[in-house]
């Protein structure tokens, strides 16, 4: 199986807390007009420039463990190498939305509009985030589709980067993928571009394989601990 | 309400037009460059970190603020060249070779900027001996230096290094930032600071300033 789409600006519109939430500004805080002004103004632009498209395909076991070991630089432990393994289904997966935006955030920044360009850099990340949870809605449906019993099945993202899995992981995913064909690329470092973009792996399996605790490696160094908010979400729902 | 009181308050709430008009009506007045400088302009924004820092307002308010700031120092600069009023430091700033992410570079920039310092930004993808070079050549005291990939993070040791050949370690401080980074990292590659955010980095430049 596999999907490459264009999408609509209807499905990356990012939600005002999640915006709000990377500018510092707390759930549910009344703002003035002026950042009111900012955040309309930054989603106006987001509509008109933004080009978003998803490359989705499944992979075997085999193609996972060749992306997840990569160039053999992930932690010793990793709590995705574990999810990994108790996987149901797995796929690939990269998402965009263009390069324009990328340009118009740093075009702003130069002409000293800086309030703006940084709204619409938060505005343009979390309608990427937007467009990486359609990803995982997407695989969720085919499976179904495809006759596999869903059930109880939870689909979750995970990308090279993060939890002690190397960022190198992406050049083997990349090879395999090739999210070329949606205009991401990646340089030396394992940057894409254009930057608001992301990649990774799709995890098919009931809900208990993604919870793990923080007692992993790379856990002790990590300043965000985003998963467990995730986590905590996923055990509410 | 005296000119530089309003000055101020303008800046404050972010008001570029204003802090423009109120700038060019207290030169017209013969208030001296530094004292506008220095009350409406910089004491304004001391005022804007200080709010942040206390969480009274937010990130876009501190960049509208800032682009106020840019609006009053644009009125104020040929006075200020005029004058031989020179900025409190100079800080070369960039994103380490490889990394092309610079929204925490730029946020860094905007608010040395605004704390009164002269910010020679080299961009993205700095090779490590620009930093130096850039450094000795705009007499600058501080290098600053982001990165956001774990990949990108050992050009930020090359720099030190460089620093170090260059025999200019005394005279050149090097403070490190990005979110994969730390403090530990930075103690380890001997950069002299860490900045966890714009914020905190503003106030660690003021600090190696000061040493220096």
């Amino acid at each position: 199986m596999i999907q490459i789409k264009a999408h609509s600006y209807d499905m990356i519109t990012p939600s005002r807390d999640a915006v709000f939430k990377t500018q510092g500004i707390p759930p549910d805080t009344v703002v003035h007009d002026e950042i009111e002004t900012l955040y309309t103004k930054a989603l106006a632009l987001l509509s008109v420039l933004a080009a978003p498209f998803s490359i989705v395909s499944e992979v075997s076991e085999f193609d996972s463990d060749v992306v997840y070991y990569g160039e053999g630089r992930n932690e010793s432990r990793t709590p995705i190498g574990d999810i990994f393994k108790r996987a149901d289904h797995l796929a690939l997966f990269a998402v965009t939305i263009g390069q324009p935006i990328s340009r118009e955030i740093q075009d702003r920044f130069q002409s000293n509009d800086f309030a703006l360009a940084s709204m619409l850099d938060s505005v343009a990340s979390a309608a990427v985030d937007r467009l990486a949870a359609n990803a995982e809605r997407f695989f969720f449906k085919a499976l179904s589709e495809e006759g596999y019993p869903v059930t109880g099945t939870v689909v979750l993202g995970y990308s090279p980067g993060y939890c002690g899995w190397h960022i190198s992981g992406q050049r083997r995913l990349f090879d395999i993928l090739r999210p070329q064909q949606i205009g991401i690329s990646l340089n030396d470092s394992f940057l894409m571009q254009p930057m608001k973009s992301v990649s990774g792996v799709l995890v098919a399996g009931p809900k208990e394989i993604h919870t793990f605790p923080t007692s992993y490696p790379s856990c002790s160094q990590c300043e965000t601990r985003g998963c467990r908010e995730r986590i905590r979400t996923l055990m509410a729902g | 309400m005296g000119i530089l009181t309003q000055l101020s308050n303008s800046l404050i709430n972010g008001n570029d037009e204003k802090v423009a008009l109120l700038t060019r009506q207290a030169i017209d007045e013969g208030i001296p460059a530094k004292q506008i400088l220095d009350t409406g302009l910089i004491g304004a924004m001391d005022t804007v970190g200080a709010r942040f820092k206390a969480h009274d307002i937010f990130l876009p308010d501190v960049l509208l603020a800032a682009k106020a700031m840019y609006a009053g120092m644009d009125e104020l600069k040929p006075l200020m060249i005029e004058a031989g009023i020179s900025s409190i430091g100079k800080v070369v700033l960039g994103s380490v070779q490889g990394d092309l992410h610079d929204i925490g570079k730029n946020l860094v920039g905007i608010m040395l900027k605004g704390a009164g310092f002269e910010v020679i930004d080299l961009g993205n993808d700095v090779p490590p001996s620009c930093f130096v070079e850039s450094a000795m050549e705009h007499g600058a005291s501080v290098i600053g230096m982001s990165a956001l990939l774990t990949t990108t993070m050992p050009a930020m040791k090359r720099v030190v290094e460089c620093v170090q050949e260059e025999q200019v370690a005394g005279q050149i401080k090097i403070i490190v930032g990005g979110a994969p980074v730390s403090e530990d990292f930075a103690r380890e590659i001997g950069a002299d600071a860490y900045g966890f955010d714009a914020a905190s980095a503003v106030d660690r430049v003021k600090s190696l300033i000061g040493d220096n």
